[in-house]
């Protein structure tokens, strides 16, 4: 089963995964000499302000991924990136600590996926998921604005229609439908016995500020908060052209645990003194991949970003990058059965689900130092006496950058915590921050 | 500097890489323009200008060679790094990663060939 010049390929799903592989897919093509016709069905426009326009999420692009697409030729450029992120600023009970990481370059893009938030005024930036799929277009896919409705197959060929009667038969079906709508259940009606991603419920909001308050605010950094707020795992506020993001993760985030988070004392100091939470902003609560799906793939049918493997909380479209590359790249050099997928793709897939597995300890760890008061003060006296000395080695501030922003393997993290200067270090800290009780440090 | 400007802006005749130093990254110019020079002794000849989009730098990803030539901004540029160790490591999961690169190298050699060749 091989793709050949006149071969059909639908994609299903025109966010990050679906344009990415498209793209590679047809750059792979070209160079092989082969002629593709590629169909990419998406019925989001992303010109609709508001979540019906939107791929919701954080929209950050890490810093991995800024490089990755830099080798690749693709350039981010300031009509589409809202903000360039340079540094983090950590917020916990104990204090608050901000982390400038060597180089000090804007290497992390703060982007809306969609047309922006409800309420937005003016279009200043276009969408990052719209910019995406124009350059899959630019490459010859042809873009059908449909959601499609039934997948059956047709001698051993998967054949596509949308409602409004689109489709045909494919020689490959690939699904980047996410985990959010009803995508996942049209894959699992498919019949190949497809076992979607298990997921959870997260939330994000949107806050209209101002460039020059948030500016003077938040800068350029990402804000991250480790706060002892049951049931709160991660929270961050990113700061974007003339909105600011709010991520929330957490366990059945609710309204109860929103309200609680955003009139803590640490958020309420993050924003100006006379400001309170706007009656009407844009606000869901997408789901996100928490474990993937364990056979991503068939004949002729292969899985890839948020519906097949992702990395777990952090980077999910630099997941998706590597699970479309990884999949094009086998349809174009070792051919489409559930064989080549298993072998030439699987692996991709595990390497992302085994560093998934070491992430949980990692976020079993952060999830402790943010219960022990004690853990805190020590943590946070460690990233600001690192940032204070210049030439010092920058254990922990490098361990929580690549832990918030994603930027590298969960695997490299841990390492990092297991070598025996940093754990020195840090119970150092920890024994010298105990009597102390609260402190400002940094900033 | 925009706010959504990345990488790092560099000033007008400002060099991004010298001549005869050691390097251990790349770059990608991401908006404006720099020109490639080298020096002989006092003589200094453009070997090219770069856009949006173009590497250089590249050769001290393979190499452990001093850069061959100095990189400065024409007008206001900005230039994205990209780490030598970052880039290698995914280089090895994802040879194709060179790709662009490789094919960059080559145009340049054909240049080098018909330079040579008149
Ligand atoms: C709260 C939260 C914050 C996050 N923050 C970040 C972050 O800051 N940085 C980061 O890198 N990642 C982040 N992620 C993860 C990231 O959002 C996902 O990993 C990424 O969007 C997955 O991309 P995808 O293309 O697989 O799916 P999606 O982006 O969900 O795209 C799926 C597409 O498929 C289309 N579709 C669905 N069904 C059909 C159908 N039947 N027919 C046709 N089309 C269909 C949809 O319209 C949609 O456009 C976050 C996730 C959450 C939940």
């Amino acid at each position: 089963m091989l793709l050949d010049t006149g071969s059909r390929v639908a994609v299903v799903g025109g966010g990050p995964a679906g344009s990415f592989f498209t793209y590679f897919l047809l750059e792979m093509a070209s160079r092989m000499e082969i002629e593709l016709q590629v169909d990419v069905y998406e019925p989001k426009t992303y010109l609709q302000p508001g979540p019906a326009g939107c791929n919701m999420c954080g929209g950050i692009i890490s810093e991995s991924l800024v490089q990755y697409l830099g080798a690749e030729g693709i350039i981010l450029d300031s009509d589409v990136v809202q903000r360039g992120i340079d540094s983090y600023v950590m917020h916990m009970d104990a204090g608050t600590v901000r982390i400038d990481p060597p180089g000090h370059e804007k290497r992390i893009a703060a982007v809306h996926r969609g047309a922006g938030p409800r309420g937005q005024v003016n279009h200043r930036w276009a969408s990052f998921d719209k910019h995406l799929l124009g350059l899959a277009e630019s490459l010859g896919a042809h873009v059908i604005n449909d959601r499609v409705e039934t997948i059956d197959w047709v001698d051993g060929r998967p054949r596509v229609a949308t409602k409004k009667g689109e489709g045909g038969v494919y020689d490959l079906l690939v699904s980047a439908v996410g985990v959010s709508g009803g995508g996942l259940k049209l894959m699992e009606s498919m019949g190949i016995g497809y076992q979607p991603p298990e997921t959870t419920k997260t939330y994000i909001c949107e806050f209209l500020l101002g460039e020059e308050v948030i500016e003077q605010y938040f800068g350029s950094s990402m804000h991250v908060f480790l706060l002892d707020i049951p049931r709160l795992e991660f929270a961050a506020i990113i700061p974007k052209g003339e909105f600011v993001t709010v991520v929330m993760l957490g366990e059945g985030i609710d309204k109860e645990l929103v309200d609680a988070f955003l009139g803590s004392p640490e958020v309420r100091a993050c924003f100006p003194a006379d400001w309170s939470i706007p009656e009407e902003h844009c606000r869901c609560f997408p789901s996100i991949n928490i474990k993937g799906s364990p056979r991503p793939y068939g004949d002729r049918v292969v899985f890839i970003g948020d519906c097949g493997e992702n990395r777990l909380y952090k980077d999910g479209i630099g997941g998706d990058y590597r699970t479309a590359k990884a999949a094009a790249k086998t349809a174009i050099f070792e051919g489409v059965s559930e064989g080549a997928f298993r072998k030439y793709y699987g692996p991709t897939c595990k390497a992302l689900a085994t560093d998934n597995s070491i992430g949980k300890i990692v976020f079993l760890v952060t999830g402790l130092i943010k219960k022990l008061p004690f853990a805190r003060r020590g943590m946070l006296r460690m990233v600001a006496g690192e940032q204070r000395s210049p030439g010092s080695g920058k254990q922990m501030s490098g361990v929580l950058w690549d832990t918030f922003t994603g930027s590298s393997s969960y695997r490299s993290v841990f390492q990092r915590t297991m070598h025996p200067l940093f754990l020195g270090k840090l119970v150092w800290n920890i024994i010298v921050a105990l009597p102390r009780r609260r402190a400002i440090v940094g900033q | 500097m925009k706010a959504g400007d990345l990488g790092r802006e560099y000033q007008d005749g400002e060099a991004i890489i010298t001549q005869g130093e050691v390097g251990d990254r790349m770059y990608v110019v991401q908006s404006g323009k720099v020109e490639v020079v080298r020096t002989d002794g006092a003589a200094e000849v453009r070997l090219a200008e770069l856009k949006q989009g173009d590497f250089f730098g590249e050769m001290a990803l393979f190499d452990k060679d001093v850069r061959s030539s100095t990189v400065r901004a024409k007008g206001t540029a900005r230039v994205l790094t990209i780490d030598k160790k970052m880039f290698l490591r995914k280089v090895h999961e994802d040879p194709s990663l060179a790709f662009r690169i490789m094919e960059k190298m080559s145009r340049r050699i054909r240049e080098l060939n018909e330079q040579a060749g008149k």
